[in-house]
């Protein structure tokens, strides 16, 4: 019920009074509600439930976990190379 | 696709897998909140790639799981009305009432859709001005915004065919509840990361120090569970309880300021059972007086619900994190997700269901051990 899946905005229109958007996600494409989004723009990564965006993805954040995990692996590594040599 | 691959990325895992295991020195249980986190966790079998002493029980966030056999029985009441067409998300239709589930009554002539978002229902009450549409809205803090939605929108259009049947509800009094019950085994919390995208976690800071508790919001991906975790397991070993954030990308602080707007302005807290669980102060959330007119238990006076749960299904033990489903006697035997006796076996949140189809029968547990020494 809460899985909310990343889709990116491919249109934003208005639909009666609600903002809203065809979003693709992997190839599938659905609409999706950016009502209380209003900065939303095409291009950007929004995660959607049930027919509604929560929130606009920032990819900076994500590229920056990333780097975090790569380090932790290479922590890890390093630390590992050290016992060797102990 | 885009922010999922990535987060899926094996040798990560095995970094973080092995970072963990230098970290624990000691037992530790964690509640994971949310049922979606429970199935991904039981998907990518992160149970058995976690240290033994690591163990990860499985909260109550599971909106089909958790909603009151009374509203269930309720609902199919309302359904069962000629002049109603019930519409729902898909999951609510197998969850077994007192005596039947709206799949059921749907069976028996009753008129019931499967929408995939509450905007749907509306355009069917625009279509069907001669019918009452009913929406059965269940949902934590992440489904709120779009249930709301379809009211106010409902109302802008001056749709007066249309009406809510209310269970939704919150976490932080769930979280209250599990830590401040007497059996509690929980020592820390993976906060829900898309409850979080709407609500951000400014609720949270005053949870985790009132019971010492760390809270880490966490997403969804193998990596994102495994950092929460780590997250989690770093302040237990360091004696701290502070709210931290492991889902980034989605989630900031103050959550998504507009959708929290949409919610006060049209819902107020309100005391709510929790099925299984039995009643839990202000965990639920109520149409506000303005919007009475788009309330069905207001529209439809349903009374003489009398419920009858099944004897057997102990899903409030597992809900509370107080037993898992394996323990249950009548798992994978008299219950399946065929024939359902509770509504943790139903849904594609419940723990239950997660057991069943990821096979965590009783000996794989006890295996736990000795698998966990392959990675
Ligand atoms: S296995 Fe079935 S009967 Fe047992 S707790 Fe789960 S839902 Fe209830």
């Amino acid at each position: 019920m809460c899985l909310a899946v990343p889709g990116k905005i491919i249109q934003i229109y208005m639909r009666d009074t609600m903002r809203m958007c065809k979003a693709d996600f992997g190839g599938i494409t659905r609409e999706a509600c950016i009502e209380t989004l209003p900065e939303a723009k095409e291009g950007d990564y929004i995660i959607v439930h049930a027919g509604f965006a929560l929130n606009i993805l920032s990819p900076e954040e994500a590229e920056a976990t990333l780097q975090a995990l790569e380090e932790l692996s290479s922590l890890e590594e390093q630390i590992r190379s050290e016992d060797a040599l102990s | 696709m885009r922010y999922t691959s990535e987060f899926r990325d094996k040798t990560l895992i095995q970094g973080i897998l092995k970072e963990i295991r230098r970290t624990v020195s000691q037992r530790w249980v964690i509640m994971e909140i949310c049922g979606g986190q429970t199935h991904a966790i039981l998907r990518y079998g992160l149970d058995q790639l976690l240290p033994p002493e690591v163990e990860l029980v499985h909260g109550p966030g599971c909106p089909v799981c958790v909603t009151p056999l009374e509203l269930v029985d309720k609902a199919i009441s309302i359904a069962t009305l000629p002049e109603v067409i019930f519409t729902s998300y898909g999951d609510m239709l197998r969850v077994p009432g007192s005596s039947q589930d709206l799949f059921s009554a749907r069976g028996a002539g009753a008129q019931v859709k499967v929408v995939y978002s509450p905007l749907d229902a509306v355009e069917i009450a625009k279509n069907n001005p001669d019918k009452q549409v009913v929406f059965f809205a269940i949902g934590f803090e992440t489904t709120a915004p779009a249930n709301v939605s379809s009211v106010l929108q409902a109302k802008a259009l001056g749709i007066k065919n249309y009406s809510i049947l209310s269970s939704m509800v919150r976490v932080p009094p769930a979280m209250h509840a599990i830590l401040g019950a007497p059996h509690n085994r929980v020592q820390g919390f993976l906060a829900a990361g898309h409850v979080c995208t709407v609500m951000g976690y400014w609720e949270y800071p005053p949870i985790a120090e009132q019971y010492h508790v760390p809270i880490t919001v966490t997403g969804f991906e193998p990596l994102d569970l495994l950092q929460g975790i780590y997250m989690t397991l770093q302040q237990l070993e360091a004696g701290q309880y502070q709210t931290q954030n492991a889902y980034t990308r989605a989630v900031t602080y103050e959550g998504n300021r507009s959708a929290q707007a949409l919610i006060t302005q049209t819902l107020e807290p309100c005391d709510r059972q929790w099925r299984g669980i039995g009643l839990i102060p202000m965990s639920g959330w109520k149409l506000r007086e303005e919007y009475r007119d788009f309330d069905a238990e207001h529209r439809f006076r349903v009374s003489h619900i009398q419920t009858k749960e099944s004897e057997v299904c102990i899903s409030g033990l597992i809900l509370q994190g107080i037993k898992k489903p394996n323990q249950c006697p009548a798992f994978r035997t008299l219950c399946t997700p065929e024939n359902p006796l509770g509504a943790t076996m139903v849904s594609s949140e419940g723990a239950c269901s997660a057991y069943f189809r990821y096979s965590r029968d009783q000996e794989d547990i006890q295996d736990h051990a000795t698998r966990s020494e392959r990675f």
